[in-house]
């Protein structure tokens, strides 16, 4: 009998196993796919072979160099890492007054930038679009990172971290005569490693993703990050499906490595989604 | 006096440390929302030589306009989307949240789709959608399922719900997340006083477990909701919103950008729609809102 109930529990565990296993393959074996067609020869695109006949790297090095990858990675990390820094600095710079110093309109002003978040950004991308251009940063880099480069969830989930930092430290330094700056910096801004850290990797995230905005306010090429530049590829060469599914190789391959080494940061900064809806 | 000088300099010290994010969203973000809702009374755009206010005509033409009802239907359509996901992502949860061996290199492994861009994902499943050449009709040919491939996004009040799978299929593995740190929190007294009480499975779940993960159910909504109501990427990439898939910020894009299928740089019209799109958001999230944090509180009674 207790042998049975076993035998059972281990019937059971195995069926749960291939369930696990099958759902694995349902949310990776796209990928898989995409990656086998990468990697095919000229002659076998239209085979449904997941191991290709002939495996060649010649379709990442077409994309790379010709058809102007190289710059588009560029861009991407030049645009992801600017906003990153823009945020992290500007999220942490605006939350310290809001979560320690004492001045008149401190709630309304965190409640305005709060509200912020309920606007759909589609409702004012037209406006912003034509503000930019104003600004002289229509078809530039610079255009693609201002806008972003201070997330009102930023500014919320670093005050809600101030707030679980005990007073007495930045007392200490104040009764030695050290000034706000410095303890905001030299203190503060340390204590908060974890949630600068997951803030990081979501707009890290975010902002390597995002389509519609440089979409909108990048018109040449050469400026072109990776979205835009795996877009206009699948736009130019319909039937060459291997140089589109390397294109999309090079786009996601290194959100998906950093996500391997830094899981703990990546669903830690899922909260912060969850404030940014 | 020396405390009220020194009062001063700390409210200035504040707001000097406010400064540069007041500039950036007041020039990025305010500035255009307020813009956004007067162009919606005028006739601008950058081909025109000169804006005029025309009232509520916009909203007018917008009534009037085949193209924005079914884009409004589209969307609506889209909220189909939320159900599912909670459905599935509880499942989910359900399935992955006991430690078992290996259980984290699957939840990560299903957690993959979240990180990767919808431009990439909607390009890899356009292709395996393809009528002719994907591999999804390849295989159900081989399993005898069909005879002729199905034309996934080829044909009209089709291709939407192609496209809504997608979409779920990418999200799963956020909202499942979201689930397991709600599970996590029940408490295991209450799991075990159903144990005691000789609970079915089934049971805990309706009784126990679905009522505990309430809170979460409800953020689930209003957040999947806001995204459905606000779909772009799939819809631009893999039919370019032909085929009857055009949603309002599709429409948007196309009216105030695009100059391809009939799109004309119509700027304060597309704004217009906008302030629709806008409404319809907060709208949901307060109605969500409303009625599931009243069946929360009544539920608890």
């Amino acid at each position: 009998m207790q042998s049975g109930d076993k035998t059972l529990a281990n019937l059971a565990l195995a069926g749960k196993y291939a369930v696990l296993l099958l759902l694995l393959a349902v949310f990776i074996g796209p990928f898989l796919w995409m990656v086998s067609i990468a990697l095919r020869g000229s002659g076998s695109i239209y085979t449904f072979r997941l191991i290709p006949e002939n495996p060649t790297l010649q379709n990442f090095a077409d994309t790379w160099r010709i058809f102007g990858f190289a710059q588009a990675f560029f861009n991407s990390t030049i645009v992801a890492f600017a906003v990153v820094f823009l945020n992290v600095f500007l999220c942490s710079l605006t939350a310290y007054p809001l979560a320690r110093l004492k001045f008149p309109g401190s709630e309304i002003i965190f409640f305005l930038i709060l509200s912020t978040m309920m606007i759909p950004f589609q409702l004012y991308m037209i406006p912003l679009f034509l503000t930019c251009t104003k600004m002289g940063l229509y078809d530039s880099l610079i255009g693609v990172i201002l806008p972003g480069s201070v997330a009102a969830f930023g500014i919320f989930l670093i005050k809600q971290h101030y707030h679980t930092i005990p007073k007495d430290l930045e007392e200490a330094a104040r009764i030695d005569g050290a000034g706000e700056f410095a303890i905001w910096w030299r203190i503060m801004f340390p204590l908060t490693k974890p949630a600068v850290a997951a803030l990081a990797i979501f707009i890290f995230v975010a902002n390597w993703s995002n389509f519609i905005w440089p979409l909108i306010i990048l018109d040449s090429q050469e400026k072109y990050t990776l979205p835009l530049a795996v877009a206009k590829l699948s736009g130019a060469f319909i039937d060459k499906t291997q140089y589109i599914a390397a294109g999309a190789t090079i786009a996601v391959a290194p959100v998906i490595i950093l996500f391997f080494f830094l899981q703990r940061f990546f669903i830690g900064g899922l909260t912060l989604g969850a404030v940014k809806g | 006096m020396k405390f009220s000088s020194s009062r001063t300099r700390q409210i200035a010290l504040a707001y000097l440390f406010l400064l540069p994010a007041f500039v950036i969203i007041g020039l990025f973000q305010v500035y255009p929302m307020i813009q956004a809702f007067l162009f919606s009374f005028t006739d601008f755009s950058p081909l025109n030589p000169e804006t005029s206010f025309i009232g509520l005509a916009n909203f007018v033409e917008l009534v009037q306009d085949p193209a924005f009802w079914l884009a409004l239907k589209n969307t609506l359509l889209y909220l189909i989307v939320v159900p599912v996901i909670i459905v599935l992502s509880i499942s989910l949860s359900l399935l992955v949240e006991p430690k078992i061996p290996f259980i984290n290199f699957f939840r990560a492994g299903y957690y993959v789709p979240v990180v990767t861009m919808m431009v990439v994902v909607a390009l890899v499943w356009k292709e395996i959608f393809n009528t002719d050449y994907g591999v999804l009709n390849y295989v159900l040919k081989k399993l005898g399922a069909i005879e002729e491939g199905i034309p996934w996004l080829t044909r009209e009040h089709i291709a939407l719900f192609t496209i809504m799978t997608v979409t779920i299929w990418k999200g799963l593995g956020y909202y499942m997340v979201m689930f397991i740190v709600g599970l996590r929190a029940i408490s295991p007294d209450m799991l075990e006083a159903a144990l005691i009480d000789g609970a079915s499975r089934w049971q805990t779940l309706l009784h126990v477990k679905i009522p505990a993960l309430w809170p979460t159910i409800t953020l689930v909504s209003i957040l999947s909701s806001i995204s459905a109501l606000q779909v772009f990427e799939e819809i631009f990439i893999m039919t370019s919103g032909q085929i009857g898939t055009a949603t309002l910020v599709y429409e948007i894009y196309k009216k105030g950008f695009s100059m391809a299928y009939g799109g004309g740089m119509e700027m304060g019209y597309a704004c217009a729609m906008g302030v629709v799109l806008f409404a319809l958001v907060f709208g949901f999230s307060f109605f969500t809102v409303r009625t599931m944090g009243q069946y929360h509180t009544t539920g608890e009674n």
